[in-house]
């Protein structure tokens, strides 16, 4: 099979500033998202993914302003995320140069904005984001809800059902994170990401968990994800984009190299 | 200084082609326009489009563009990118049977259900990310400098089957080969997204940019 797997490497910005601790030599100014995008398109990211974790509405043009700066010498597609919840946000942020946009929290609240979106935008820009979190005891078979609110708050809606929904109201991608394992660097929910990816059609983004790079690999062989995802791996310099892609090569993953 | 319209017809986010343009070649004058004069006095088109193709079709007709479509497509130098090359061809599967423009007879289909590669893992609909690219005739201009088997960025569902496969610029393997470039005349067409191929992408808009139309 000649599609590779793709490796994503994502940017919390703040503000218009990437939160997490960047350690680049080389770079002027590591909260820059502008100058990181760049030198991960530089390295062979297959994407970029924007989290926008800005609380104040305000300070959201700021976004709109970092992606416009990154579309004009960056040209691999980019993904924007966090507080997505109306079609002029959309809008806005294809506008400035995002090829799609993740929706998280105002899909669970209304399912609905999934099937609009991608009416009115297609379904190759919407990539519904889910957050996910195992609730079964060791002794059940495996079953995992919906968390929002930052893993804090339980939905009561099945993760896997969920995805079905989502991809019938015209996602065209999930982004899919372990609530359970964000931030641990304990690797992926690898069940999880396999059960999600075996019941839907649409390509899956396993993320969450990332912490080297027998992760990303397991992800796609044992997660069968179509995607990988990571953040802190990449920012504070443990691994490059490319060790990530030459380990995944070893491991007998299709990869651009 | 050279100018290429970049066909607007409310069909997706024309943003990203714009820039790439601008940035294969910085000394050309980017029009973003579905003024059907601007259309006809610019030196080369890009047709753009991602979406459904009934929307394509129907917006074409609301713009009164498919006239001048067919005018300047066999006149020149015109690239066509995703649903701007689906929509070329004489009909469509998609929204249950759509006739297109016609300019490239064949017709548009979608990939079956339950395909599966190698190993027997399923295959994902869109086919979405980096793929290679099987240059059929490496010493056409718009392949110049650009390697064989160069991945470049896809994400669609449905594919272009041409009735003369001498049309054929290249295929690329999902899990079956089919055309994801074409040549026709003046015409040149991807599937992929150059704009978002990075540096291959923008090579071959470079390429394009100096393309005199000929094959």
């Amino acid at each position: 099979m000649s599609l590779a797997k793709r490796i994503i490497p994502c940017l919390d910005v703040d503000n218009g500033r990437v939160v997490k601790g960047v350690n680049f030599v080389n770079i002027r100014d590591a909260g820059d998202p502008v100058e990181i995008a760049k030198r991960y398109d530089r390295e062979g990211a297959d994407e970029i993914t924007f989290l926008d974790i800005t609380a104040s509405s305000d300070n959201r043009a700021t976004m709109v302003h970092v992606v416009e700066q990154v579309a004009n010498s960056v040209f691999i597609p980019l993904t924007v995320g966090g507080g997505i919840r109306s079609l002029e946000d959309i809008s806005r942020m294809l506008n400035a140069g995002a090829d799609k946009v993740g929706i998280n929290t105002a899909a669970v609240f209304t399912p609905e904005f999934v099937h609009e979106a991608a009416l009115r935008f297609g379904s190759q820009c919407i990539v519904v984001a889910i957050d996910a979190k195992k609730v079964s005891s060791p002794q059940e078979p495996d079953r995992w809800e919906i968390f929002t609110h930052g893993g804090r708050k339980k939905t009561g809606l099945d993760a896997v059902l969920w995805a079905q929904k989502m991809v019938d109201l015209g996602a065209g991608e999930i982004l899919l994170t372990s609530m359970d394992r964000d931030g641990t660097r304990e690797g992926f929910d690898l069940p999880l990401t396999r059960a999600i990816s075996d019941s839907v059609s649409v390509p899956v983004i396993a993320s969450g968990g990332v912490g080297n790079l027998e992760h990303l690999v397991k992800g796609v062989t044992e997660g069968k994800a179509d995607a990988v995802l990571a953040a802190s791996i990449f920012h504070f310099g443990d691994y490059s984009i490319k060790q990530a892609k030459q380990c995944m090569a070893d491991n007998d993953i299709v990869v651009r190299l | 200084m050279p100018s290429v319209a970049v066909i607007d017809y409310g069909m997706g986010n024309l943003h990203s082609i714009s820039k790439a343009l601008q940035y294969a070649e910085p000394d050309v004058n980017i029009f973003l326009t579905s003024d059907a004069d601007t259309i006809l006095a610019a030196d080369r088109i890009v047709f753009p489009g991602v979406g459904g193709i009934r929307d394509c079709i129907q917006a074409l007709e609301k713009h009164h563009l498919k006239t001048v479509i067919n005018e300047v497509a066999t006149t020149k130098p015109f690239l066509g990118i995703c649903l701007g090359m689906q929509a070329l061809l004489s009909n469509s599967e998609e929204n249950e049977g759509i006739d297109c423009l016609n300019i490239i007879p064949g017709r548009v289909r979608r990939f079956s259900k339950n395909m599966t590669d190698s190993h027997g893992d399923k295959l994902k609909i869109p086919h979405m990310g980096w793929n290679k690219v099987n240059q059929e005739n490496k010493n056409h201009p718009l392949w110049k400098k650009i390697p064989q088997h160069s991945r470049f960025y896809f994400v669609h569902s449905y594919y272009v089957n041409p009735d003369d496969p001498h049309v054929n610029a290249a295929t690329t393997d999902y899990p079956e080969a089919f055309s994801c470039a074409l040549k026709y005349k003046n015409i040149f067409a991807v599937q992929f997204h150059p704009e978002k191929s990075q540096t291959v992408g923008i090579q071959l808009l470079q390429n394009f940019l100096h393309w005199d139309g000929t094959n």
